[in-house]
């Protein structure tokens, strides 16, 4: 016998039952198909200008820095004033998704624009979100061919772009919102990023940037909502 | 990991003695505790998730072999791979021959309690693999060769100046010559150190907090991002789970995960929550190419359906031992085994034998602040009742324990015997005591007067006091 029946048959022996079918089995089949909420707390139910002030409440609570732009356009200036303020390098590596490679670079010409996965030597990465969640200030961020994951954690610091219109209240709005995106099966990761890394695993003294990128700044991009 | 549960009591005085190991507690004792209460007070609906939270594991414990048998189909749909094991060896093959198939030299690891319990680094380390942990106290205790002293904070009994000792030590062939102690500096070293490693490893391990049956996803939640960096750069990524983690769908795990963090640290949310499913896609440009789960019974099922099945809806966030008076003043290592505190105490028993652990049940004062904290309303005292119970039937406490109490339960069945016998009792302590009303040396309680006198009874019992008080019509 497998480890595998022998698994399902303790399962079943201890429950004095036999495998789940027919109605029973149908129940549960439903129970998933239905996606149904659970209690979603009631601060995440906001207008949408609300929930983005929550979020950036929420973001700048945990240590991250945030800001707004009126439209894309303006992202290549904004991140060439932001690199010049923090003293970081003009070197950025930048997810190889149109919404970001096609902005007009060639507007800030000291920046260094390197399209492609994250590496060991990057120190800013830039990567757009999927969606922000107001309710804790959370990014959800999407893996694949145009998003690799290693852009969001090899590089010490990370900007990520949200568009407001991708802004929801609770995680329930955000899985939907995936859902009806990519369909029921999820990409390789979804990354949800709130605040920048951190450990207190000495002496628990708070330390940011253990692992993961040191600063984190979210670009929210009004898009016209 | 070696079992040391049946030596409780001689390491419980040693963590005593030791001060480090005092103020460490006390850190304990004050961040979690208010970070977590904080927590709770901003979010009003708390109280009810933590019951839906329950419920979600009580509903998944009573339909497991569904789901499981659920995740399995999607994870192969996405491309992954499903390894049952029965037990620990089962477990420590399933990884070793995954290794092998990717020529692994060395193995980079996110934290993970089931990991421990299988004691795979050991065992990969015997087989010619390097593990190397990444989390920063995972990598600090493997530094120093200990078991974690805390499910979440696995070097919390750790100390700066031992810290800086033991990167002192182990960082020198990287080449840093300064005894650093700044932790800030500490940190600095263990993030270049560790960075190469990610990028260098062949294998990728984490654990999983829970597994998602509708999308066949794991997840796990890490401050510090070394969960991610260590499955998404080696080529192979296993994630190593105990079956219990199982949740239906995103909407439950959403539900969990409200109350994972504001129980463990009293954050929201921890910085990185990351939901894994299969390997990288055809066009993907990073991510490994071979994802596989572990899946873990190890002695788990044979709890469902008894008096200990509620203690599989753990989800791991260590409240309970924050919370606890008892793991404040001993520590995590005392109890022995890979879980430690309350949960510890009503697990252990179970999955290393009564025998064993016999010392755990009574490593509590009931004063049920566990019961109150956890996220999904475990009853800690009402199991460790059943152990102590368990413990008295099998004839295994030790033995004056068992006279002490079979000669209260004698008196206990006669109450005028024990009326007459507390009241002679009463009495002679109080004139022991004289007038100071304090005793400061009793036979058979030396365990109590060699530390601290014992207030004496003033005189009359609360049943003579009682009747006393009832007569006066007051």
């Amino acid at each position: 016998m497998t480890a595998r029946e022998k698994i399902l048959g303790r399962i079943r022996a201890q429950k004095k039952r036999g495998p789940l079918a027919g109605a029973d089995a149908d129940l549960l089949k439903q129970r998933i198909a239905d996606h149904a909420r659970n209690i979603v707390p009631e601060r995440s139910r906001l207008p949408k200008a609300g929930q983005v002030d929550l979020f950036q409440t929420k973001m700048e609570g945990l240590g991250a820095t945030t800001e707004r732009v009126a439209s894309a356009a303006d992202i290549p200036a904004r991140i060439r004033d932001y690199l010049s303020q923090k003293n970081l390098p003009t070197r950025i590596k930048v997810s190889p998704s149109e919404i970001l490679t096609g902005l007009g670079w060639d507007t800030v010409p000291m920046i260094e624009v390197v399209v492609g996965a994250g590496t060991e030597e990057d120190m800013v990465g830039l990567s757009p979100a999927f969606a922000g969640i107001a309710e804790t200030g959370t990014l959800m961020m999407l893996s694949g061919p145009e998003t690799p994951s290693t852009v969001n954690f090899l590089p010490e610091n990370h900007i990520a772009v949200l568009k407001v219109s991708d802004m929801v209240g609770a995680f329930e709005e955000a899985w939907d919102a995936l859902r009806a995106a990519h369909g029921e099966a999820l990409p390789r990761t979804v990354n949800l990023i709130s605040g920048p890394s951190r450990t207190a695993d000495i002496e628990q003294t708070l330390i940011m940037g253990a692992h993961g990128p040191k600063t984190l700044h979210v670009i929210l991009v009004e898009d016209g909502t | 990991m070696q079992v040391t549960s049946r030596k409780f009591k001689e390491s419980a005085h040693e963590a005593m003695a030791d001060e480090d190991l005092r103020a460490a507690m006390n850190r304990i004792r004050t961040a979690f505790t208010t970070a977590r209460a904080d927590a709770a007070a901003e979010l009003p609906e708390f109280e009810s998730l933590r019951d839906q939270a329950a419920e979600i594991k009580d509903h998944v414990l009573d339909n497991l072999d569904y789901y499981l048998e659920y995740f399995e189909q999607k994870v192969v749909a996405e491309g992954g791979h499903v390894h049952w094991c029965s037990t620990a060896e089962e477990a420590r093959q399933a990884v070793l021959k995954i290794c092998r198939d990717a020529n692994a030299r060395t193995v980079t690891k996110g934290k993970s309690m089931i990991t421990e319990e299988i004691a795979l680094n050991k065992f990969l380390a015997s087989e010619g693999i390097e593990p190397i942990e990444t989390d920063l106290g995972e990598y600090i205790i493997q530094l120093a060769d200990e078991p974690p002293s805390h499910i979440i904070g696995p070097a919390v009994h750790k100390t700066r100046e031992q810290v800086t000792d033991l990167f002192h030590e182990h960082h020198q062939q990287y080449g840093y010559q300064d005894r650093e102690e700044d932790p800030e500096k500490l940190v600095g070293e263990a993030r270049t150190v560790l960075r190469h490693k990610y990028v260098t490893a062949d294998v990728g391990i984490t654990g999983a907090n829970f597994l998602i049956a509708e999308t066949g996803s794991t997840v796990i939640v890490t401050n510090e991002g070394n969960g991610d960096l260590t499955q998404s750069l080696p080529k192979t990524h296993i994630v190593v789970a105990s079956l219990e983690k199982i949740v239906p769908t995103l909407e439950d795990a959403s539900t969990l995960m409200r109350v994972l963090a504001r129980s463990a640290t009293g954050q929201e949310m921890s910085v990185y929550t990351t939901f894994s499913t299969g390997p990288k896609r055809k066009d993907d440009i990073d991510g490994p190419e071979n994802f596989h789960v572990v899946l873990l019974d190890g002695g788990r099922t044979e709890m469902l359906g008894t008096e200990l099945q509620e203690l599989l809806r753990c989800i791991r966030c260590g409240a309970c031992m924050n919370h606890c008076p008892v793991y404040h003043a001993v520590g995590g290592h005392s109890y022995g085994w890979v879980y430690p505190g309350p949960i510890g105490a009503a697990l252990n028993p179970q999955m290393v034998g009564i025998e064993e652990a016999r010392h755990l049940p009574n490593a509590s004062s009931f004063c049920g602040r566990c019961e109150e904290v956890c996220p999904v309303r475990i009853p800690l005292p009402k199991i460790l009742r059943y152990w102590r119970e368990k413990t008295f039937e099998q004839q295994i406490g030790p033995q004056p324990d068992r006279w002490a109490i079979e000669w209260w339960g004698f008196f206990a069945k006669r109450p005028w015997l024990y009326r007459q016998t507390t009241r002679l009792a009463a009495r002679v302590l109080s004139m022991i005591a004289g007038d100071k009303g304090r005793i400061r040396s009793l036979p058979f309680a030396k365990g109590w007067t060699s530390v601290r006198d014992l207030p004496a009874p003033e005189g009359k019992t609360f049943m003579e006091q009682w009747k006393k008080h009832n007569r006066e019509g007051r």
